[in-house]
């Protein structure tokens, strides 16, 4: 039942991402020094999600005597990690914008952690791999 | 004495600034992928990935730009819409989109 709200919730903020001034109906306007630095958390995120996306490149370019599946493997998850990254920075930035016009609390969220427990793996696994020396 | 006892102007100027350092690391990524798709071996579908890697590089300066341009108005800057954040947000989902298909 919870994940089926969550689900409805996730479409509701979609909605929001491509109706600009949908989000203004709600609540009232708020300092806009708040909504700047709104939009500066949202461009942290983004640029969170470009280095994870330029890792996957450099992965796949400075490792080259890696074997192929683990090359690959770790550069596609980077990747995965920055696309998922950057799509989760505008709906955070949804909801953060329409609790604030609301006078609600900040979302709190669970993937900031799991987004460290995943490059923390992905970088235990680099480490293991370069020390052992592993070639084709 | 309320509102103006707090500078305005370093609100905007900060926001413009994260806009910039956003278009570098995408420059950083668009700078990688050439690298990437000028190796040997990389056929013509890495050239066209390189391509539209960099088509979504300049989409993301153009966005920013717009953006920079809202920002350097000066006075009560205009908030950030939801198209614009998920235009920027999208060309950095593409940009992994077309960084796969240059890995695989």
């Amino acid at each position: 039942m919870g994940k089926v709200l969550r689900v409805i919730e996730l479409v509701r903020n979609v909605r929001f991402w491509f109706a600009p001034g949908r989000i203004e109906d709600e609540g009232e306007t708020p300092d806009y020094r708040f909504s700047l630095a709104n939009e500066r958390t949202f461009l942290a995120w983004l640029r969170t999600s470009l280095a994870l996306i330029g890792g996957g490149f450099a992965v796949d370019q400075f490792l080259p005597d890696l074997p192929w599946a683990w090359r690959v493997g770790l550069a596609l998850g980077l990747l995965a990690a920055g696309a998922l990254c950057a799509l989760r920075a505008v709906n955070h930035w949804v909801r953060c914008e329409r609790a604030i016009r609301r006078r609600e609390n900040l979302p709190v969220s669970r993937f900031p952690a799991l987004l460290s427990i995943g490059v923390a793996l992905v970088a235990l696994a680099m480490v293991v791999v370069v020390l052992a020396g592993w070639q084709e | 004495m309320t509102a103006p006892a707090r500078d305005p102007g370093l609100q905007p100027e900060r926001t413009r600034l994260a806009w910039r350092r956003t278009t570098l690391t995408a420059t950083v990524v668009a700078v990688l992928a050439g690298k990437s798709a000028l190796r040997e071996g990389a056929g013509a579908a890495g050239h066209v990935a390189f391509a539209l890697c960099c088509a979504l590089w300049l989409g993301l300066l153009v966005v920013a730009h717009r953006r920079i341009r809202v920002l350097a108005l000066g006075g009560r800057p205009a908030a950030l819409t939801p198209a614009h954040a998920s235009a920027a947000a999208l060309c950095a989902v593409a940009l992994a989109v077309c960084a796969t298909a240059l890995v695989l």
